[in-house]
């Protein structure tokens, strides 16, 4: 049984199981097991994605770490457990497309090409960060990559990503804008109505449900009328799909094929990634509230384990391979922290440099102690 | 010269704009077919087309976030909201993120977007569509905020506000509208933002408003120059940023003061002025500074209560004289 599940704008729901990308082919069973898919890739393309996605694990590894040491600040929100949903829609997109994410943003900002160091110089604070040390964890964004930003107000990207696809449109480009999400954010207003002006202008964007069912620690269906998110947009005639986000060729595929159609078609879609965090909402969060047999499915379903076990069998990941691409992950990683920690922080003359875009008179620039009034 | 209303100045800026460059769109309920619920965007649908004049549904936070997208984008546009108690369903947007984005990733991407919307109370539309909040945008750094009170300084500021590469929100006033000024035939002149503006000398008293305020108070003075009180009258003009020096410099010249605001006494913008003349002019003060503003309560609809609460030429004609009285100027 394939559970890549379908919406039409209708707002049925059907199986698509046999939905297939001529390029690559994959179903993934209701239970995560992947059972093809492996086979038809090629393997230096799966050797890369598993690169991809223990880079990811390491990171946030490391980031944890750093943050139980003081050396990162702020709330933290890590990719554990996401690895194959993040890899497989980054995957998919064109270096002239598009990101907006929520603030659980790292992952995404290395794979839409962002470095390490800069990613992890901003956790720390620092100058060489992508914002300069102005955003941190929830706030990655550069310009050249074109992930345009991580934000920490839940949906606050939601209307940022549809007036960029809107820009797009305006100007008769061929980028499309995707716009991550999590399952809580289906319940905010803005959703909605992203959705209706994505709809009613034909926006060529794709909105990606990262459902890992919690929201903090409030459940998907406790918190969702329609617990089903793909079918969500069917009240705006927007089709969503649904994929096992455990599996990185499925989010691909998915994804490729949503891509392309907001592409050619303009018009707006949702993917829904089934996913699964490894730990807490945040770094701090003892995640008390999940089940044992909660986190014990969790672990059983590690999308990271489950591929690796995969290429194993199938004979791409040997031994030496594994050992090779785990020594060079490590090193990438503590390339970055050294480089974090190298960085100097932002010099405090520089508090007034991003207040506004044009100078403008009489801007205020005292300080907590001074006067108003200087004489 | 030309003397044409305030509408027609905003309405005139608009389409030069949008004629001077292809960035500049225009979004906003009604205000494409409709052609504007005050009429603003007359005829610019018909000229442009539905691409640049784009009527939105009912759905203010959508809207004015799908500005904030297309701006990071290098679009200009400008959103009209119908009026600013609406903005309150936007203000995530506006805040948040219309405010942060150029900041908080550290000075990548400026956001080149207008908000115009009127305030104003006085049309008896009852308590939720009276309300002059401006000072909620005001607070905020990386917001600029203007109010115009003339014609004039409505197609200057819009033309400033659409050529920044920052978010404006651009006041309007519905008590303004139909308000008539000169401005220069062909006019291309752009305001510079966070600029004051001594609108008429005087060396009694200063008196100090915006909008709508600035505008009576303009009135005020004239009245009060026939009984020989010379008053001096500053235009506020920008909310933020907030020229203070313009205020105090006035202050220091006549030694008192009255500040006249359509808002909110409480917390509102005369406060940060009162402040700020304590701040800049202590030792010039000989009066305590006065507020006049709106009675704190939500503005009725009823036409003897609605004019009760509103400050007007009476209620501030009469604290410039009790100000007067108190430093012991001749009153007349």
């Amino acid at each position: 049984m394939a559970d890549t599940a379908k919406a039409k704008g209708g707002g049925t729901a059907r199986s698509t199981g046999g939905r297939r990308r001529s390029r690559k082919d994959s179903t993934t069973s209701a239970t995560g097991g992947t059972t093809s898919g492996v086979a038809d890739e090629k393997p230096d393309v799966l050797l890369d994605y598993y690169r991809r996605m223990l880079l990811v694990r390491r990171f946030e590894e490391r980031t944890g770490q750093a943050y139980t040491q003081a050396r990162i600040g702020g709330y933290c929100h890590l990719n554990l457990g996401e690895e194959a949903t993040v890899v497989g829609l980054m995957e998919s997109l064109q270096e002239r497309d598009y990101l907006y994410t929520n603030y659980r943003d790292h992952g995404y900002a290395i794979h839409k090409g962002m470095s390490p160091r800069r990613v992890m110089a901003e956790l720390y604070g620092r100058t060489d960060g992508v914002a300069k040390g102005w955003g941190g964890s929830m706030h990655m964004y550069d310009t050249q990559t074109r992930m345009l930003g991580g934000y920490g107000i839940v949906g606050g990207q939601l209307p940022l990503a549809t007036g960029a696809a809107l820009a797009v449109s305006y100007r008769g480009g061929d980028e499309i804008v995707m716009c991550q999400l999590g399952d809580g954010t289906t319940n905010i207003g803005a959703w909605h109505e992203a959705l209706n002006l994505a709809s009613l202008w034909n926006l060529p964007i794709v909105y990606a449900i990262v459902n890992n069912f919690t929201g903090m620690g409030t459940t998907v269906e406790k918190s969702s009328a329609e617990p089903d998110l793909y079918k969500r947009g069917s009240a705006y005639r927007i089709e969503g799909v649904r994929v096992d986000g455990r599996d990185v060729l499925a989010v691909r595929d998915a994804a490729v094929d949503l891509v392309e159609k907001a592409r050619s078609e303009q018009r707006p879609y949702i993917l829904e990634c089934t996913s699964y965090r490894l730990k807490g909402h945040s770094v701090v969060d003892p995640a008390k509230y999940r089940t044992e047999e909660q986190v014990a499915q969790a672990r059983a379903n590690d999308p990271l384990a489950a591929f690796e076990d995969q290429l194993e069998k199938a004979g791409v990941l040997t031994e030496d391979k594994k050992k090779e691409i785990a020594d060079s992950v490590k090193d990438e990683v503590a390339d970055a922290a050294d480089f974090a920690e190298n960085s100097p922080p932002p010099d405090v003359s520089t508090l007034f440099d991003y207040t506004y875009a044009t100078p403008v008179a009489n801007e205020s620039r005292r300080m907590p102690a001074d006067p108003v009034f200087a004489e | 010269m030309s003397v044409i209303t305030y509408r027609q100045a905003l309405r005139d800026t608009l389409r030069a704009e949008m004629l001077r460059d292809d960035n500049v769109l225009l979004l906003g309920e009604e205000i494409g077919l409709f052609e504007g619920s005050y009429k603003i965007t007359e005829g610019l649908l018909n000229e442009f087309g539905e691409k640049r004049v784009r009527d939105t549904p009912i759905s203010e936070e959508g809207f004015v976030g799908a500005a904030v997208g297309a701006a990071m984008m290098g679009l200009r546009p400008v959103v009209e909201l119908m009026t600013i108690n609406f903005s309150l369903i936007a203000i995530d947007q506006i805040i948040n993120h219309a405010a942060k984005i150029y900041g908080m990733f550290g000075g990548q991407t400026s956001v080149p977007m207008v908000i115009r919307t009127p305030g104003g109370g006085g049309q008896q539309l009852g308590a939720t569509h009276s309300q002059n909040i401006e000072l909620f945008y005001a607070f905020v750094p990386g917001l600029k905020v203007l109010a115009p009170s003339t014609p004039a300084d409505a197609a200057a500021m819009l033309r400033a506000a659409i050529r920044d590469d920052d978010p404006v929100m651009l006041l309007e006033n519905l008590g303004l509208y139909n308000s008539k000024g000169e401005v220069p035939d062909g006019d291309e002149s752009v305001a510079e933002i966070g600029r004051a503006a001594v609108t008429r000398e005087g060396g009694d008293i200063t008196l100090i408003g915006y909008s709508r305020m600035a505008a009576v108070g303009r009135q005020v003075a004239e009245q009060l120059a026939e009984e020989d009180i010379s008053v001096e009258v500053v235009d506020l003009r920008s909310l933020r940023p907030l020229d203070r020096q313009t205020v105090v410099d006035s202050v220091r010249k006549t030694g008192c003061a009255v500040i006249a605001e359509d808002d909110w006494l409480t917390y509102g913008i005369g406060a940060e002025i009162a402040a700020s003349i304590q701040e800049g002019a202590f030792d010039y003060l000989d009066a305590p500074v006065r507020r006049v503003a709106m009675a704190e309560v939500p503005l009725p609809y009823a036409k003897p209560l609605e004019n009760a609460a509103l400050p007007s030429a009476e209620s501030i004609t009469t604290a410039v004289k009790e100000t007067l009285s108190a430093v012991g100027k001749r009153v007349g």
